[in-house]
């Protein structure tokens, strides 16, 4: 009848015997660059973590003592505290292949809702702080909304999003900044996140406490939980992530709204680490650029899915070592840019390096 | 019999194209149901339309007699029809085990998963392993590599062993052996008669006329956004069969579907 099927040699037999062991095989040619290679592979974090311990070693061989104390240490984290923050932010949506530019605008605005809610309406401060939390997430939830509803750029929601946040702060703040002195008499709270408190030579303030507790947090989360998974998948591709069953738009709505709030908590950082509520603080218009820095130095691909939180945590540092180190030695702050500039040009030629799987 | 899964007059345009013109399509319990036809006949859509991952734009689809609309993959799924789409639907930067449990996660039982909601990484790992050493994909050396580290052929195998473990309804499988090598093709084949033998039907959409005709029951010959009619593999040829997808051949008239 069929004279295709008919007697068709029977060469599928011969896979029969074939072997039911896992395959293995001698590990060879690698040395010490290869095993290096593997072991920066399977832990992005490791490029920036070396960066910042080279670093530290060479402005401490440079400046001695001054630099390699506890106190000028605990002082970089000091400075990096509100950019730490904000890269934490930035990294999950980079994460997810997106870009965030109104983080800084976000952080701004949610710290004069803190400071004008208590001291225009009279708003009991704690109430205030939650008020600009709330804030930050709402503008979060619609950054979120017009990527993943309406599809919008990323890049584009955010540069719109960072115009109009920074304008609304300083229509409604009427460009008026609240003294620290007036803070500090009347809404102790509000500067909560700048206590400050000693261990050994070393000081550390709540803010600082509370990046770290961010940074590792988000870490645990994106590592070891169904929710971190579903961020990188979304970020790899986010179509085959749809297709195998991750709810794409509850994890960017998620995704963005979780930076809204980080961004609020960045604000409150902000009064903390000035004492003022400033609607011209420069974190508004720099603080995206500081946090992508942070993120990219940090070695997380600019594609999404791939990289980890530590990593532009090391990022933020790197930049926070420079800055301090540098202006110890007495050089032009114009060398900290430059020396950043190539930093984050030498992160991505190492990230590049670091995919080839096969080589 | 009733049909376990029954669609009625679905139509999907894109655009001014039409991919599903008032298709039919029904498959029964415990076969092994073929869907054959041309590129750009439609079957990838109708295979998408009763998987959740498209939506069409007319027309009924029935499961279990119970009628359903599918808004998303994930609704397709939690009813119990899993797919393998040509695709694989895979994220390369993720390890096997984490693809392999995309968006079913397992958390630890202790209350580091009740609290923290962490995820039970040697259950996942273990599990995985079972599966693919049930497909006989040896030649994967370690179950945390990244997908992007597999061949194209290990991938694919990766994507079936995925659906084979999850699927409790119907299980659909678009060009599952396309990657694969001989040893592999075999296994698949093999591992779909498993599947039929523990009760679950399957829908195989496929290219290999020879696989098609060694492992269907029935054969769904698709042609311009329709079902043209549905044959037995013993009844017919594999060359009717292409005439028929191709329109060198007409179908008997007693076998021409509505």
């Amino acid at each position: 009848m069929s004279s295709q099927s008919a007697a068709p040699e029977n060469f599928e037999a011969a896979a029969k015997g074939a072997s039911r062991d896992v395959a293995s095989f001698q590990p060879h040619r690698k040395g010490i660059v290869g095993h290096f290679h593997d072991l920066l592979h399977s832990t992005p974090a490791l490029v920036p973590l070396i960066v910042l311990i080279v670093a530290l070693a060479l402005f401490g061989t440079i400046l001695g003592s001054k630099f390699f104390s506890p106190f000028a240490l605990t002082l970089i984290l000091q400075q990096v505290q509100i950019v730490g923050v904000l890269a934490a932010a930035q990294s999950l949506i980079i994460l997810t292949a997106g870009i965030d530019l109104s983080v800084g605008a976000i952080a701004v605005l949610s710290s004069v809702i803190m400071g004008q809610f208590t001291f225009r309406y009279g708003i009991p401060p704690f109430f205030a702080v939650i008020a600009g939390l709330a804030c930050g997430t709402a503008i979060g939830a619609v950054n979120g909304w017009l990527v993943s509803k309406v599809k919008l750029p990323p890049f584009i929601v955010t540069l719109g999003m960072w115009q109009i946040v920074l304008a609304a702060n300083y229509l409604y703040s009427a460009n008026e900044t609240i003294r620290a002195q007036d803070i500090e008499a009347d809404a102790a709270f509000l500067q909560f996140l700048g206590t400050k408190f000693q261990i050994g030579g070393a000081t550390f303030t709540l803010g600082v406490v509370l990046m770290l507790v961010i940074v590792l947090g988000l870490a645990y989360a994106l590592r070891s939980t169904a929710w971190g998974r579903h961020v990188y998948a979304v970020g790899d591709d986010p179509e085959a992530a749809g297709l195998a069953g991750v709810n794409v738009h509850k994890t960017l709505m998620s995704v963005y709204m979780l930076v809204g709030l980080i961004c609020g908590l960045a604000g409150w950082v902000m009064i903390g680490r000035f004492g003022s509520v400033s609607p011209s603080a420069t974190t508004g218009v720099i603080g995206n650029i500081q946090a992508i820095t942070a993120v990219v130095i940090g070695g997380i691909s600019l594609f999404g899915g791939r990289g980890s939180i530590l990593g532009a945590f090391f990022g933020a540092l790197i930049v926070g070592v420079f800055e301090l180190g540098l202006r110890m030695a007495g050089a032009n702050p114009q060398w900290t840019y430059l020396l950043i500039g190539a930093l984050i040009i030498v992160a991505v030629t190492v990230d590049q390096w670091i995919r080839k799987v096969s080589s | 019999m009733e049909p376990i899964l029954k669609a009625r007059n679905l139509v999907k345009r894109y655009g001014k194209v039409t991919a599903l013109d008032n298709c039919d399509f029904d498959l029964m319990p415990g076969e092994i149901l073929a869907v054959i036809g041309d590129n750009g006949a439609g079957k990838s859509t109708l295979i998408k339309a009763v998987s959740g991952a498209v939506q069409p734009d007319a027309g009924e689809i029935w499961l279990e007699g119970k009628k359903v609309s599918f808004p998303s993959p994930i609704a397709a799924r939690a009813a119990g029809i899993e797919t393998v789409y040509q695709t694989l639907a895979m994220s390369p930067a993720l390890s096997i085990a984490d693809n392999m449990f995309m968006g079913r996660e397992l958390r630890r039982k202790d209350w580091r998963g009740k609290y923290l909601k962490m995820l039970d990484r040697p259950a996942m790992e273990k599990f995985a392993r079972d599966k693919l050493s049930e497909l006989g994909l040896m030649t994967i050396q370690n179950i945390n590599q990244a997908v992007e580290t597999l061949s194209g052929g290990q991938r694919q195998g990766v994507a079936v062993a995925r659906a084979a473990a999850f699927g409790s309804k119907v299980i659909i499988l678009d060009e599952p052996t396309a990657a694969l090598g001989v040893k592999e093709s075999r296994r698949v084949l093999d591992l779909i008669q498993d599947v039929r033998s523990r009760g679950i039907p399957i829908i195989l959409i496929s290219h290999n006329m020879p696989h098609v005709f060694e492992v269907a029951d029935r054969i769904h010959v698709h042609r311009l956004g329709n079902r043209l009619c549905v044959i037995r593999p013993g009844d017919f040829s594999m060359s009717d069969a292409v005439g028929f997808m191709t329109g060198a051949a007409e179908p008997p008239a007693d076998m021409q579907a509505a």
